[in-house]
């Protein structure tokens, strides 16, 4: 099979203009990424499943990965003016000295894919996107046009991470009920200490019978309506 | 479902929306009627449902629901080390825990260079394989099930499945949550004695087979109600990550056993069984005969178990922390591909662990498979898809 360098090679030579990055992965597996630029990814996924020699044409497994915030402390050395009494004169010195200073690396969601080819045999190549941040731009292609394979994963990633998947058929929670409101994945989730905030249907009929006890109705006036 | 080959024409234009299911439109007469089958619906193998739509007895949408089971297994898992994480895979698949174990065992070990011994690699290809008979045949017995044959054929499968499940007590301690596996070997050694045990109730399975086979190939009713029924094209199938019995009953050659030849599986002799009719007698059949398959791989492995340790012992089991970085293990599952992802960040839990079940994936082209049949035949090309909602919902 190729290599990632060759797939990058190949991929920028199909679709003009796509930007690739080779994900190195220190790990023993050698498994590298190509991380897709969004605007070109379904152009290039519909290339690597068409491509004769590539011919990924089996999407095995698509799931997301959070990356929040992250607060860097770096050394930097700084220059800067200082007042400093020398031989009995006052003198404007300039003084080089090492600062730790707090940097905010902004965090980010990723969708993660490996593709196989059947036809072939070989993989696994992994592609990613990453979404702009992890809040108001969280939109990133669908592949399920391209794999179906994508299509319950795609949800789930889109139930559980909050990534929004624009052009996907049928974009609706997978795991979690329609009405819940956060991404129980992602890293900052906290688990509600009661979990009947949520509105259920129980909920309201519980709050109903409460209401009438107070008021001192009886369930018997409820019936008579009919 | 006359004529395939038209259908296979459209395939391989490609033409926008191939792979989505078809629409189909109401005749006209009468009202559509909407059905939740499930979530305790008995042929659900569980709590899940189905929505579907009827036009008289004829399917025309069908929405899969999920979640019933959600326990968010992989949340869980981040906060766990590895090898906490090992006893719950059991419980993804519940029929398959041995799969399960491996399979996790494998994505690790991809993500740390770790050696299995000899002796392992074949226990693992012993149990592996032993599984797969227990799946394959409880998944036949359930089919039969639904089908209407109440409690007969699932009992005879059952029975041999409980001289399985006695095996794997006698070796790893439980008959179904084993926690057997380990990064870089297995728990617990063989005895001599449980090897001949093996070897006692290998001798008796294809006896089993072939009377499981008289009573079920060529009856009538159930040639009737599976030919034909439920046709999955092999485009399709590939196209939709449909992996295992599933996608081989398609005609796909396609087995990770001798793709990835993981484990040690270069060095048994065995034949991948295909369907020609793509349709849910296939699914049966191809259980059927890769059971026969198992057979043969689980014989091989008998006779040329070495001996030696079954840990890596090299290998670290308390304070283990990958190296940061990543790795995709897979192994071909009774269901399918199941596959771990994880994210080492370095730490002593994973940064991100991920399963990829197969029984999920297989569901996707349900309704495409469903549409326009009968409603009693959805019962029956779900239960030829054969999940378990533990590995659906995780």
């Amino acid at each position: 099979m190729k290599t990632v360098e060759e797939i990058k090679a190949a991929i920028e030579a199909a679709v003009p203009g796509a930007a690739v990055d080779i994900m190195p992965n220190p790990s023993v597996s050698g498994q590298h990424s190509l991380r897709l630029d969004a605007g070109h990814a379904v152009a290039v996924a519909t290339f690597l499943r068409d491509d004769a020699e590539l011919s990924l044409d089996f999407l095995s497994n698509a799931t997301g990965v959070d990356w929040p915030d992250k607060e860097v402390a770096e050394k930097v050395k700084v220059t800067r003016t200082v007042t400093k009494t020398v031989d009995g004169v006052e003198q404007q010195v300039e003084e080089t000295v090492e600062e730790t200073q707090k940097r905010v690396v902004p965090g980010c969601l990723e969708a993660v894919y490996h593709l196989f080819s059947v036809a072939k045999g070989h993989g696994p190549v992994v592609i990613r996107m990453k979404t702009a941040n992890r809040t108001d731009q969280v939109q990133l292609p669908s592949l399920t046009p391209v794999w179906r394979s994508a299509e319950f994963q795609e949800r789930e990633i889109f139930d559980l991470f909050g990534i929004v998947f624009t052009g996907h058929p049928d974009l609706r929670r997978l795991l979690m009920w329609d009405e819940f409101k956060d991404h129980p994945m992602r890293r900052d989730y906290v688990e509600p200490d009661d979990f009947e905030y949520e509105p259920t249907a129980h909920d309201e009929v519980l709050a109903r019978a409460q209401g009438q006890k107070k008021q001192g109705t009886g369930n018997r006036d409820q019936g008579s309506g009919s | 479902m006359s004529s395939s080959a038209t259908d296979i024409s459209l395939v391989s234009a490609k033409q926008p929306g191939w792979n989505r299911p078809p629409v189909i439109e109401p005749d006209g007469e009468g009202e559509l009627l909407e059905v939740a089958m499930g979530p305790h619906h008995p042929s659900t193998h569980g709590v899940f449902r189905m929505d579907v739509a009827l036009d008289g007895e004829r399917v025309i949408r069908l929405k899969p629901v999920f979640g019933y089971l959600h326990r968010n297994h992989e949340k869980l898992a981040e906060g766990m080390t590895y090898l906490g994480s090992m006893p719950f895979t059991d419980r993804l698949d519940y029929m398959c825990p041995l799969t399960n174990n491996w399979a996790y065992a494998l994505a690790v070990e991809k993500l740390t260079g770790q050696e299995v011994p000899e002796r392992a690699q074949y226990l693992r290809a012993i149990l592996g394989e032993l599984t797969r008979v227990v799946n394959h045949a409880s998944a036949i017995g359930f089919l039969i099930q639904e089908m209407g044959a109440s409690g007969t054929p699932l009992m005879y499968a059952f029975k041999e499945r409980e001289k399985i499940l006695d095996l794997f007590e006698a070796i790893t301690g439980a008959r179904m949550m084993v926690n057997y596996m380990r990064f870089g070997g297995c728990r617990v050694d063989a005895t001599p004695a449980w090897l001949a045990a093996v070897r006692t109730v290998l001798d008796g399975l294809p006896r089993f087979a072939d009377e499981f086979e008289n009573l079920l190939c060529g009856n009538e009713i159930l040639m009737a109600r599976t030919q034909g029924v439920g046709i999955l094209r092999p485009e399709l199938a590939v196209n939709a990550g449909v992996t295992g019995p599933m996608l081989r009953a398609s005609g796909v050659n396609y087995d990770i056993r001798k793709v990835d030849k993981y484990g040690i599986y270069d060095r048994f002799k065995f034949r991948v069984p295909l369907g020609e009719h793509w349709d849910v007698y296939d699914r049966f059949m191809i259980r059927l005969l890769e059971m026969r398959e198992s057979f043969g791989i689980i014989d091989q492995a008998l006779k040329e178990i070495p001996g030696g340790p079954v840990m890596d012992a090299k290998a670290k089991l308390r304070g283990f922390r990958p190296k940061a970085g990543e790795a995709y293990g897979r192994i071909e599952a009774p269901k399918g591909e199941l596959g771990f992802y994880l994210i080492s960040d370095g730490g002593p839990n994973p940064y991100r662990y991920r399963i990829r079940p197969p029984s999920l994936i297989n569901l996707t082209v349900l309704e495409d498979m469903c549409l326009g049949s009968n409603v009693a035949d959805v019962v029956l090309i779900f239960g030829s898809v054969d999940i378990v909602l533990g590995e659906v919902d995780r």
